[in-house]
């Protein structure tokens, strides 16, 4: 009963996009604002009813209603409850009413907004925001539906439909599947909605630039108007990213945290656009520069965004991370090309109104260096992009080969493997670029900068972190590629404290204590510390990176009990191992293992393998010892069966891999600072008190 | 200058520490006396089994990697070199289990087209700004280094 | 950002223009490949040739005019083994005629296992590993164990995606085509 209304609150919300977008275009001219009020009501409504959808397959999932097809396949009778909670996510039909759940919430919390000074944008923006979301509700309502049942035929075969079929009785099995272990970890509950809400919040600042691009309205309004979203949006796509990275280490079991999957990458590339977008945003702000390239950059992103949830879900790829294949693929496609061509229609439309207003006249000014910046983001986008597209391509040139058998030696159609070292070794020298602009940049001026007056400003944090190289130099390190990375990281974070440093001299000559000329700092000047803040996070992320990328060790053996395996200062003796079967059907295999520091015990560890009977599916869980400077991880490999006299043990050293998870705590509390909407009303607050010609001029 | 000299000695501890334990931990990885599983993985690293799409070799856990990786170990004891192991999985299962596509045929491409995109972004990037400053030279002389300065510190100030 | 640019303008949107719709393209077709699926009744079978684990070679001219079943097994593949021995039944039935092929690919799989499992199951139809996994990919198959029969045209007229439940299932297939 319950699940037959979310049914049809799914229904409605979709004939609500339909009529929604209809009246927003209808009531785009002026004097129909009836027309347009309606839209934004049938926009707000979307909220409410995709709620109580996603509230019925919840109840669903949590009563065991094993008669729907989708509660069957993800959840079983022995999961604990917060599993079948989360298993909303866990399989292709649940996740898109997520998404599109998600989606409503952040269209509608922009209808909520003051529309006054911006009418002219509300049709467009829902006129986007309701597209999207239709798109996603058809794949949902005719293709991957949640809400479809289990019917047994006359014939006595089992299929799903939303509808009884003539004849058909209600079929309900015993159990059912249950979640993909994989998916059964703390990291996973959290890691999927993260990166959805990174998604369809960068939906947001997509759906201005169109209005933008259509009302031909050219100055930086949309930016402004978006600046926030576009944080918020980069901030949970971080998380996303990061969660991600820590359940890999966690759960899939290869000791490191990041393995260059294609899937993984299809969620890093909108993220790099997006990135590159905050940072060119401002010089658009500052300086009237680069409107084009703003609005193709958050095309991009919107793009990239429905790309990568269309290279998951469609089959083009297979990896850890995707769903089972499915025939929403064609219909992805479809709607990223027509996307996408429309909206770069739109942009070359006006593109002779979208001029730069000011020039640029330094090679050191900080406007320079953002394109400088700009240029190594995309750089790296291009790898990830033709990393992951060009093995299609090899695949389909086969066809050509076909054709003329003379070319079959280039043209084989064979199929290729892009790992993690081209990925690597092509964007190396692009982020050491980034880290050595992430040192530079803060100190250069807006406008003209010259060699003398940045070498004025650099000349301090640069000796201080040449003096940092020398100590490595003399401590014995000799890797080229973890001297200059780590070097860099010096330099940033002195550059970044100095600019704390400067700030806060300024302010204390006034007659402030330091604390205070901190505290204040920052609240002025949020934007501006919490990036900061949020560089010092991207740095200790990188220390973190080196640390494993060029000092990670391993070694495997066989083990009798008793004997031990050697790593590092580490030695880690085989205790026992014993095997059990829990009583949500997993066998488990545990091993004890204890591991000593230069002879001195530690403490035990427990890696274990986890087989799930009814996915047949087998989970490798680690043992991890993790410290400040480094982490000791241990794999059970191979045991022999019943006696377990001898098990085959994989050990990693990680040398500061642990910096990875504390930059990324530090990186988020600074994109906190950053995007909290308190300076909105700040903002406001100002706009309230400035004289009418300006507040015309603003808007 | 006490407050620079303070900084000096900082950052040269600071890097000493760096280099030290990372130094140590250098030495201790790296010539350990190899058990063959060991070199099994070395090489098992850079081959994918095309059952397990996207995990390396060396940790998959799937049967049919278990028993690739005994192959490896098989043809180590064969004395198969390193390469010849590479030429035996590829001529068995495809080039896809190498985790670099080998640089031969359409192959290339995947090579030379990311420097060359970037390359040929940095030329333009090269090119704009240097109308740009043309631009601005015909708009407005060239300022004085000491006008510069001045915006320069007008600037930081206003940024407080 | 054109505004300097109008005598080049132009050619840089026709290639932006032109990379967008080509990387489009590739994704268009490859998404085709993905959709098509396993090779179903009706299509000609691709032609292929193998060698067998005791270096015998097979080639379109030892299929012409047979019924020929072509099963993609693996060592590793333990749904493989609820099949084996009904297989090697069939074969069994068959083999005097002249008229049926059997045929087992190895797919993915090391020749010592593999030898193992053909010893453990008495296998004695031709049997050889598929070499760069090319035959498995003509058949556009998506694992381990599927079967395809293939009539005496060529045409594909069966397929079996996992293993065979019954010894029947298989003679049916084929007798269907030997009683024409």
């Amino acid at each position: 009963m319950i699940v037959n209304l979310g049914f049809g609150a799914l229904l409605i919300a979709f004939i609500l996009c339909i009529y929604g977008a209809a009246a927003a275009a209808y009531g785009a001219r002026d004097g129909r604002d009836p027309w347009l009020a309606s839209a934004r009501s049938a926009m707000l409504l979307t909220f409410p009813l995709l709620t109580l959808a996603a509230l019925s397959i919840i109840y669903a999932l949590v009563t065991f209603d094993f008669q729907l097809d989708y509660v069957a396949s993800v959840t079983s009778r022995s999961m604990p409850t917060y599993l079948r909670v989360t298993a909303l996510w866990g399989g292709q039909a649940g996740s898109l009413l997520f998404w599109a759940w998600l989606m409503s919430a952040f269209a509608s919390a922009v209808m909520l907004r003051d529309w006054r000074r911006d009418r002219e944008f509300l049709p467009w923006v829902i006129l986007v925001s309701l597209v999207t979301l239709g798109f996603f509700l058809a794949l949902i309502i005719f293709f991957e539906n949640p809400f479809a049942r289990l019917w047994q035929g006359v014939t006595g075969t089992v299929f799903a439909g939303v509808w009884q079929p003539a004849g058909a009785i209600p079929y309900i099995p015993i159990d059912g599947n249950g979640l993909n272990p994989l998916l059964r970890h703390p990291g996973m509950i959290i890691h999927p909605p993260m990166l959805y809400l990174g998604f369809v919040s960068f939906v947001i600042p997509f759906a201005f630039a169109i209005a933008a691009l259509i009302t031909g309205r050219s100055d930086d309004r949309w930016i402004r108007l978006t600046r926030r979203w576009t944080l918020w949006a980069w901030l949970f796509l971080s998380l996303g990213l990061i969660l991600g990275s820590r359940w890999a280490y966690d759960v899939i079991g290869w000791g490191g945290y990041w393995g260059w999957d294609p899937v993984e990458i299809a969620a890093f590339m909108p993220w790099l656009t997006g990135t590159a977008c905050l940072h060119s945003v401002m010089i658009q702000e500052k300086r009237g520069l680069f409107k084009h390239w703003n609005m193709l950059l958050i095309i991009l992103t919107y793009d990239l965004v429905i790309f990568g949830t269309f290279l998951t879900r469609s089959g083009v790829l297979s990896s850890v991370h995707a769903f089972a294949q499915s025939a929403i693929g064609p219909l992805f496609f479809v709607f990223i090309a027509a996307t996408l061509l429309l909206s770069l229609y739109l942009l070359n439309r006006r593109w002779e109104s979208l001029k730069a207003e000011g020039e640029m006249t330094s090679w050191l000014s900080r406007e320079a260096l953002f394109l400088v910046n700009n240029l190594l983001f995309i750089g790296i986008l291009v790898v990830c992009f033709w990393g992951v597209v060009f093995p299609l391509i090899t695949e389909a040139s086969g066809a050509i080969g076909e054709w003329f058998p003379s070319l079959r030696g280039i043209f084989s159609g064979q199929r290729i493997t892009v790992g993690p070292l081209f990925y690597e070794r092509a964007t190396g020298p692009l982020w050491a670029g980034l880290l050595l602009l992430m040192g530079i940049a803060p100190l250069s001026a807006w406008r003209a900068s010259t060699a003398r007056t940045l070498g004025r400003a650099i000349w301090k944090p640069f000796a201080i972190s040449l003096l940092v190289l020398a100590g490595m130099l003399i401590g014995g390190l000799r890797s080229f590629g973890a001297l200059l990375g780590l070097w860099l990281c010096a330099f940033v974070l002195l550059v970044t404290a100095y600019e704390f440093w400067r700030g806060m001299r300024a302010r204390a000559a006034r007659g402030e204590n330091y604390f205070a000329a901190l505290a204040n700092l920052m609240a002025r000047n949020r934007r501006r510390y919490g990036g900061y803040i949020i560089h010092i996070g991207v740095i200790l992320i990188a220390i973190g990176i080196i640390g494993v990328e060029f000092f990670q060790t391993e070694t495997q053996g066989q083990l009798a009990i008793g004997e031990s395996l050697e790593i590092a200062d580490y030695r880690m003796e085989y205790e026992s191992l014993s095997e059990w079967n829990t009583n949500d059907n997993r066998l488990v295999d545990r091993a004890v293992v204890s591991v000593y520091k230069d002879g001195v015990f530690l403490r035990e560890l427990y890696p274990r393998r986890d087989y799930y009977y009814e996915s047949q599916q087998a989970m490798t869980i680690p043992g991890v010892r993790s410290t400040i400077e480094e982490d000791f991880y241990v794999l059970l490999v191979e045991w022999e069966e019943i006696s377990a006299s001898r098990a085959t043990f994989k050990i990693y050293h990680s040398p500061l891999i642990n910096w990875i998870w504390i930059g990324g705590l530090v990186f988020v509390v600074g994109n906190l600072i950053a995007a909290w909407p308190q300076a909105e009303a700040y903002d406001a607050r100002l706009r309230r008190t400035a004289p009418a010609g300006a507040r015309a001029e603003a808007g | 200058m006490r407050r620079l000299i303070l900084a000096l000695i900082l950052g040269l501890l600071l890097g000493f520490l760096f280099g030290y334990t990372a130094s140590a931990v250098l030495a201790q990885g790296e010539e350990p006396p190899a058990p063959s599983d060991n070199e099994v993985n070395a090489i098992a690293k850079n081959l994918y089994c095309p059952v397990c799409e996207n995990v390396p070799l060396d940790v998959c856990p799937t049967q049919a990697c278990i028993q690739w990786r005994a192959q490896i170990g098989d043809l180590l004891a064969q004395g198969y070199s390193e390469q010849a192991i590479y030429d035996y999985f590829v001529a068995q299962y495809g080039d896809s289990v190498l985790a670099s596509p080998p640089a031969r045929g359409l192959n290339w491409l995947i090579y030379v087209v990311p420097p060359v995109a970037v390359l040929l972004g940095a030329v333009l990037l090269y090119r704009r700004m240097t109308i740009w400053r043309q631009a601005e030279e015909l708009a407005a002389p060239q300022a004085t280094t000491s006008d510069y300065n001045q915006r320069v510190e007008d600037e930081l100030e206003a940024r407080r | 950002m054109a505004a300097e640019k109008k005598n080049t303008g132009w050619v840089g949107r026709l290639l932006a223009w032109g990379l967008v719709i080509g990387l489009l393209a590739v994704v268009a077709v490859q998404l085709r490949a993905s959709q098509q699926g396993v090779m179903s009744r009706g299509e000609a079978a691709p032609a292929f040739s193998f060698t067998t684990f005791d270096g015998v070679e097979y080639g379109p001219a030892d299929f012409q005019g047979k019924v020929v079943l072509v099963n993609f097994w693996a060592s590793w593949c333990e749904p493989c083994e609820l099949e084996a021995a009904d297989l090697q039944t069939a074969w069994e039935l068959y083999e005097g005629r002249g008229d049926v092929l059997f045929i087992g690919l190895d797919y993915v799989d090391t020749q010592a296992e593999a030898l193992a499992y053909l010893e453990e199951w008495g296998i004695t139809y031709p049997n050889g590993p598929d070499l760069g996994t090319d035959i498995y990919r003509a058949f556009r198959a998506r694992g381990v164990p599927e079967t395809f029969v293939i009539n005496q045209m060529g045409e594909i007229t069966f397929v079996k995606i996992g293993p065979f439940i019954s010894l029947e299932e298989i003679t049916q297939a084929i007798d269907l085509l030997l009683e024409n």
